[in-house]
């Protein structure tokens, strides 16, 4: 039993912090902000050539061979540098081997979003139906309503985009039809990718919620006010307290989740990964709201990116359905 | 990172599971909370059972006459311990996770041999005489006074919130032996004999109605140099020695036994149509996530040799999430959380499945201390604060 990163793990961690300061550096990732191309091509193919997408494909598959654990230590990574894009659904695919719309996944040639088909309101109104990237996207996967997956092309979807998305870095679109799409895997398959959305949106959660934490604490040590840094005054030391605590829980619990994908044996991974979406989602809003107020006025301007985390954690946690439906899952099991 | 345990691991478990499947059901029955005497012949006795099976001190270094497992078979321990519903440490716990630690750390050869051996049998019993009237929070301000008197300490002064002091043979006493105003490096860390001539105490009731604690008054008590643990005036860091040990694993029983209890308090609200399934589930995510952090702390203490300062986020995130938990029951219990006695009912009876009225009573009431003892949660998020993010000190 050891919960620590193992050796190869940190030198994982540290390609993909350097790809991130190199491709994804704040300054560079924003001049695409409000753009419908978020995604860049290149930088995307560099986090396939990385592994980030075919870390968990089989080698005899053409992919690195490695776990869950191994990408929930990349996805806390690129959760950390608020790496744009449609990351957990690309690495997803390219662990649906046999869908031809796929084949470039794993390698980043392709870019592929998800989305889940929306069920009628109790009113009988359409919920709206709402794809983040589209304008990059290359194939799509659907949730259907008995929980099983379909792949489409993106390439005859009839979508409007929106205006003004929360994350400027999440361009988002209204889809006016979803077709049926193929059916791809069984049951099983539909299960793990709940569970691989649930650890590896809960990884990038547990990333951004520990990035939030790091950037007030730096501010704290360096504003001063009343002659001192206003890290020495309690009621914000304690803030950055609660929030390194609620950033460590929710990395513990992803961690744990991924290692029981791994080695489901070892527990409940339909649990584990339940709750460490929830707790790392809930983690990554309520880190960046608090890292805001750290910041004072500085916080509420656009300039520095705080809100982009906190926008992002809102589009990552609405990924997830209702946060209630995740802990019911929990509850079930307990 | 990897959650599955050696073969010498496993091993260790299948051997201490069957052993307590075989030693739980020959235990006497347990004591009432109010009757001391009773408290520790039981406690004390399932220690002696656990020291004559090998099990005693398992983390203990084998110089102190412990086992030397490493932290995570001592892990395993306080699970498979757990799991089988095994007494708890009880009164035993100074003893066995402070002073005995503390002495094998930094005594010598003679107090080691005198008083490590006893605590493992489970003869000797222990109390932790640190906070003071004036200085809790603030240990350092303590104020009771030790003075030489050729080879003795002519000890002066009170401590208060001493547990199971009524029934303990000795305690773990800090004294100040340089003048006030040196603060952290005026302390000396002592083993007092509770039999010493010159000790007063009196019961403090707790407001679950129970005397968990006591006040100790101390009129010119003798206690032999010869008693001291490290040097004098160096008793500060000592005492962080002995609070590192307390940050381990200490309260990973309470962790899984909450676990536990929330499976048991689902079931009680099932079988009423789950209105409490989101705040049941959040609270199962809360404690899996603990469980997760207690595991990687482990691992990290298994690679330095060190309980690491985890610890502190670890107690800070578990004794307010046991609050909750406490909270939970008596909501789930309504109006059967009005009697701190057994009541036969409905939903609230142990013949739903669930806990009885009582102990979620007690679990809600005991819950407060958690954030007081062991150091506030507000020091906690000073420590957290300024030690792991290094934020400056106020
Ligand atoms: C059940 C129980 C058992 C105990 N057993 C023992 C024992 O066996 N032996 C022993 O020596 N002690 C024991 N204690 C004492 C315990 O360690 C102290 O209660 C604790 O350290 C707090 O000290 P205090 O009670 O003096 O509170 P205070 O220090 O007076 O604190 C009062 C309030 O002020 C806050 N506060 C104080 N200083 C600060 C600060 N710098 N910043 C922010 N807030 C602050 C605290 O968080 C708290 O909310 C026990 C306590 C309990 C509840």
């Amino acid at each position: 039993m050891d919960l620590e990163h193992s050796l190869d793990q940190d030198a994982l961690a540290g390609v993909v912090r350097a790809i991130v300061a190199g491709r994804f550096s704040m300054e560079r990732i924003r001049r695409r902000e409000g753009t419908p191309l978020v995604v860049d091509p290149d930088d995307w193919a560099a986090l396939g050539e990385a592994g980030v997408f075919s870390l968990t494909v089989a080698e005899d598959e053409g992919g690195v061979g490695l776990g869950m654990a191994d990408a929930a230590v990349v996805f806390e990574e690129l959760g950390r540098g608020l790496v744009p894009g449609p990351l957990v659904a690309s690495h997803l695919a390219a662990g649906l081997t046999d869908s031809p719309l796929f084949a470039g996944a794993a390698d980043g040639t392709t870019v592929v979003g998800a989305v889940t088909r929306p069920r009628m309101s109790d009113t009988g109104a359409r919920v709206p139906l709402i794809v983040e990237h589209l304008a990059s996207l290359d194939a799509m996967i659907v949730v259907g309503h008995d929980g099983l997956l379909s792949v489409l092309s993106t390439d005859d979807l009839e979508a409007e985009p929106i205006a003004h998305p929360l994350d400027p870095l999440t361009p988002l679109s209204v889809l006016t039809s979803l077709p049926e799409g193929d059916p791809v895997g069984d049951r099983d398959t539909a299960i793990r990718f709940t569970q691989g959305t649930h650890i590896l949106t809960g990884a990038l959660c547990a990333g951004m919620a520990a990035a939030t934490c790091s950037m007030a604490v730096d501010y704290a040590k360096e504003r001063q006010q009343f002659g001192r840094p206003i890290g020495s005054f309690q009621a914000v030391k304690h803030l950055c307290a609660d929030m390194l605590v609620r950033a460590e829980v929710a990395r513990a619990a992803v961690d744990v989740a991924a290692v029981t994908a791994d080695q489901p044996d070892t527990g409940d991974t339909v649990r584990a990964a339940a709750g460490a979406a929830l707790l790392a989602a809930e983690a990554a809003i309520a880190n960046a709201k608090t890292s805001i107020q750290v910041h004072g006025g500085m916080g509420f301007t656009w300039e520095v990116p705080v809100h982009l985390y906190l926008m992002r954690a809102r589009v990552l946690a609405s990924s997830l359905g209702p946060l209630g439906a995740l802990a019911r899952t929990v509850a079930a099991r307990y | 990172m990897d959650l599955r345990y050696t073969a010498a691991e496993e091993q260790f478990r299948t051997e201490l599971r069957a052993w307590l499947a075989e030693t739980l059901p020959t235990l006497p029955e347990k004591p009432d909370t109010g009757d001391w005497a009773g408290r520790r012949a039981y406690d004390t006795g399932f220690q002696r059972l656990l020291f004559d099976a090998g099990y005693a001190g398992v983390d203990w270094p084998k110089e102190g006459g412990g086992r030397g497992s490493s932290p995570v078979e001592q892990l395993v321990y306080v699970e498979e311990l757990e799991r089988a519903h095994a007494p708890y440490v009880g009164v035993n716990f100074v003893g066995l996770l402070h002073a005995g630690p503390t002495i094998v750390a930094e005594g010598t050869p003679e107090q080691r041999a005198r008083y490590l051996p006893p605590i493992l049998r489970g003869d000797d019993v222990w109390c932790q005489g640190f906070s003071e009237p004036d200085a809790g929070s603030d240990l350092a301000a303590l104020r009771t006074s030790a003075v030489r008197d050729g080879d003795d300490y002519i000890v002066n002064g009170s401590k208060i919130w001493t547990s199971h002091a009524e029934v303990a043979d000795f305690c773990e006493l800090l004294v100040r032996t340089g003048p006030a105003e040196t603060k952290h490096k005026g302390i000396s860390w002592l083993i007092m004999d509770m039999d010493a001539p010159g000790i007063e105490i009196r019961p403090l009731r707790t407001i679950a109605g129970a005397t968990e604690f006591a006040e100790l008054f101390f009129h010119d008590v003798r206690v032999p140099v010869a008693n001291r643990v490290g040097q004098e005036n160096d008793g500060w860091r000592v005492t962080m020695v002995t609070l590192s040990f307390e940050r381990g694993t200490a309260f990973v029983g309470e962790l899984l036994q909450s676990m536990e209890l929330l499976h048991s308090l689902r079931e009680v609200d099932d079988a009423d149509g789950s209105p409490n399934a989101d705040r049941i589930g959040h609270l199962g995510a809360e404690l899996d996530a603990l469980w997760a952090l207690t595991r990687r702390n482990v691992s990290e203490a298994a690679r330095t040799g060190v309980p690491g300062i985890g610890g502190s986020v670890f107690k800070l995130a578990f004794s307010e999430l046991r609050q909750r938990i406490g909270e939970l029951g008596m909501d789930l219990i309504g109006r059967g959380g009005l009697s701190w006695d057994e009541l036969d009912g409905p939903a609230w009876s142990r013949s739903a499945g669930g806990p009885g009225n009582a102990e979620l009573v007690d679990t809600w009431v005991n819950s407060f201390s958690r954030t007081i003892a062991a150091g506030t949660s507000q020091i906690q998020r000073n420590i957290v604060a300024e030690r792991i993010l290094g934020l400056p000190k106020g």
